[in-house]
């Protein structure tokens, strides 16, 4: 007779806390702790203050230009209760934007979100390899905008006034208790304040364990190539030509 | 037509039901974002006193939202029992808070008053009700509802099995659900949450449910939670559903914004009737709910959330539902902000649900950007025991690796039964102790993941074990 299986042998076939285990209702210590160490690690990339010089000064070391903006959400506690105030661009900032120019085929803009863990690790990377691509391309970009208090739809008012044909907004994507370091790509072709969700598109979960980084900017490039094509953003835009280049 | 109170010679004027009823309403992070909560406390404490002052029937003659222009108002009023409201009409909100909370109102006098109370009705008194009081009625209403399991039986806890995967496999959604088996979780249902909405997805999974329940005979039911239109489609096909699952909202809008009115509703509980698995006298119907789900649908017409909310509760009630969840702490922070905000409306929404006659459960939840824990969830689950709510939502480790946020765990569901003495259904209580998972005292017994015998069998259902 064959030993009966235990449940612990199959935990490859979910991510799922499967199989921990238990001492009366109570989970073992250490499974214990790796859950409040998991949600810790959640929370600190939710209330970490964005670190916009410090991205700034690594913009500048892969030779782009940067600016600073903010939403109208005063602080987290208000950004967390308040949706409706981080996608506004705060008005002391219109100047900062108007003096970085107008007029431009592409404007990157980096946003806390709801992980400044991501930002801090994704963010310039991602932003450096889609400028290094726009070069190829030919297309003209706006100084990078890196703004705090951030919601994704706070990226239109900023490329409207920027003037560009297409904005790209890199954010902190709501940390899951096993990832809390995604980076979420919204575009939005023809940007200005007010547009609903549904004239964004998206690629979201770019992290070390996820999306690549490579493979992401692929994505925004075969993605800006359609929007540009098709003159349009969102779910009207066609995907068979938004397929990666030469794949 | 106005309300008002006078508070140490300041007067407080309410100008309509509506604002009278947002501003009495404890302070939450939905009603600040609509705009509509009270300035402060001692303007809230304002709009209570005035509000317990008001006769029960003003809502019977002032709609919140008018009927003309709502299916759920309609309903509402269609549906009034003016007998069985009759034992309270001549009392004030402020009364009837009194008279719940006497020996008067015991189980009996709960029972043949709900089809009298309006879904307003419970949310004006909720607001002037302390936690304490939102428990100590509740767990005066018992509502008890059967399938294979029977759910709500005074002094019981039923759980919901949520077996979920990021992808929808089999092997991962028949190992997780396995692991909740083991651990005692699923007499309420077990019920996946489908990472896609398509119909063929629909059919594996509730396929793969129904050889699970059967290869263990489990006295229990399942559900894939998928669209409404979704369940009408594949029962058409012959698939195997139990229960048929729809979230619903207080507003005809909302519902729009769901994809659903009350005619596809009926149309899916006749045609899950009709499949004849449901012994007689048994329910069908599975609906989640949410404070703050109007509101994120611009479908709240000026009305508080808790008041969207109790409104919900009426499309359910029109369908005589197996189970009623809200997801108390899902939809996020700039709705319910912290511990604290979830706690109360988790207790809330069980309050105006039991009394509104529902077969009312909890998904005890948060997301990481709230701010709150797993101590804010020990603290909720504790309460609802002591409510007598019927059943909670369990998952491995507290985690949902499909929705992305922190539901009870399946441990959680042992602490309820072994601490506060909360057994689940008679039935999976006998099954539970037949197959091995727990001892005669009804403790958890091992616990390591050792399948008994009947679960080594079924862990055949995996590709590649075939016996």
């Amino acid at each position: 007779m064959s030993t009966p299986p235990s449940l612990r042998d199959l935990r490859a076939l979910t991510q799922a806390r499967i199989a921990l285990g238990a001492h009366g209702a109570g989970l073992p210590t250490a499974a214990s702790l790796a859950f409040g160490l998991d949600h810790a690690r959640a929370r600190e990339a939710v209330w970490t203050p964005l670190d916009a010089a410090a991205i700034r000064a690594a913009l500048t070391e892969q030779g782009l230009d940067a600016v600073e903006v903010r939403s109208q959400a005063a602080d987290r506690a208000e950004y967390l209760r308040r949706p409706d105030k981080g996608r506004a661009l705060h008005p002391d900032c219109e100047s900062v934007l108007d003096k970085a120019g107008t007029g431009f085929d592409l404007a990157i803009v980096i946003g806390d979100g709801l992980s400044a863990t991501a930002v801090a690790l994704n963010a310039v990377p991602t932003a450096a390899a889609l400028a290094a691509r726009a070069k190829r391309a030919g297309w003209s970009l706006a100084p990078v905008v890196v703004a705090s208090q951030a919601r994704v739809a706070l990226g239109d008012p900023v490329g409207a006034r920027l003037g560009a044909r297409a904005v790209v907004m890199l954010i902190g994507e709501r940390p899951g208790l096993s990832a809390s370091d995604s980076l979420g790509c919204y575009i939005t072709f023809a940007p200005e304040p007010g547009l609903p969700d549904s004239r964004r598109n998206c690629i979201s979960n770019i992290r070390q364990d996820g999306l690549s980084i490579e493979s992401a900017t692929a994505q925004m490039e075969a993605l800006l190539r359609a929007m540009i094509a098709q003159k349009l953003s969102g779910v009207g835009l066609r995907r068979d030509e938004a397929a990666l280049p030469g794949a | 037509m106005a309300y008002a109170t006078t508070i140490e010679g300041t007067r407080f004027t309410f100008p309509d039901l509506k604002s009278l009823m947002a501003k009495a309403t404890p302070a939450r992070s939905g009603d600040q974002l609509a705009g509509l909560c009270a300035e402060g406390p001692v303007e809230r404490l304002a709009a209570q006193i005035a509000l317990a002052d008001l006769p029960l029937k003003t809502f019977l003659e002032q709609e919140l939202i008018p009927s003309e222009a709502d299916e759920v108002s309609d309903l509402i009023a269609r549906r009034h029992d003016a007998q069985a409201f009759a034992p309270v009409s001549s009392m004030t909100v402020g009364a009837f808070r009194e008279w719940l909370l006497s020996p008067d109102a015991d189980a009996p006098a709960l029972t043949a008053l709900s089809p009298g109370l309006t879904p307003e009705m419970v949310a004006a008194v909720s607001k002037i009700c302390r936690l304490q009081d939102l428990v100590a009625v509740a767990a005066k209403r018992p509502v008890v509802t059967r399938f294979r399991s029977t759910i709500g039986l005074p002094g019981r806890l039923s759980t919901r099995n949520q077996p979920n995967h990021p992808t929808d496999s089999s092997e991962g959604i028949l190992v997780s659900a396995l692991d909740g088996l083991l651990m005692g979780s699923g007499d309420a249902v077990i019920g996946v949450n489908p990472a896609t909405d398509s119909l063929p997805d629909y059919i594996r999974i509730v396929e793969l449910l129904e050889t699970l329940r059967l290869r263990l005979n489990v006295p229990t039911q399942h559900c894939c939670l998928g669209h409404v239109t979704v369940a009408i489609d594949a029962m058409a096909r012959g698939a195997p559903v139990d229960l048929v699952f729809q979230s619903v909202a207080g507003s005809q809008k909302a519902n729009a914004g769901f994809g659903v009115d009350l005619a596809v509703l009926r149309e899916a509980s006749d045609a899950a009737r009709a499949l004849g698995r449901c012994p007689q006298g048994g329910q069908v119907m599975y609906f989640e709910t949410g404070q703050g789900s109007a509101l994120s649908a611009d479908a709240h017409w000026g009305v508080d959330q808790q008041t969207m909310e109790a409104r919900a509760y009426a499309v359910a009630r029109e369908f005589d539902p197996l189970l009623v969840n809200t997801v108390v702490g899902f939809i996020g922070p700039e709705y319910l902000y912290n511990g604290k905000q979830i706690i109360r409306a988790g207790l809330e929404d069980h309050f105006c649900g039991k009394l509104l006659g529902l077969p009312m459960g909890v998904d005890v939840c948060y997301t990481n950007h709230a701010d709150a824990d797993g101590e804010d969830m020990d603290a909720l689950l504790t309460l609802l025991c002591a409510a007598g709510v019927n059943f909670v939502i369990t998952v491995p480790g507290a985690d949902d690796v499909m929705l992305n946020y922190q539901s009870l765990s399946h441990h959680d569901a042992v602490f309820a039964r072994e601490t506060l003495g909360r057994p689940p259904a008679p039935e999976f209580e006998a099954w539970l102790r037949e197959v091995g998972v727990t001892d005669a005292r009804g403790l958890l017994r091992g616990g390591a993941g050792e399948l008994p015998g009947p679960f080594a069998d079924a862990s055949r259902l995996l590709p590649g074990r075939a016996a």
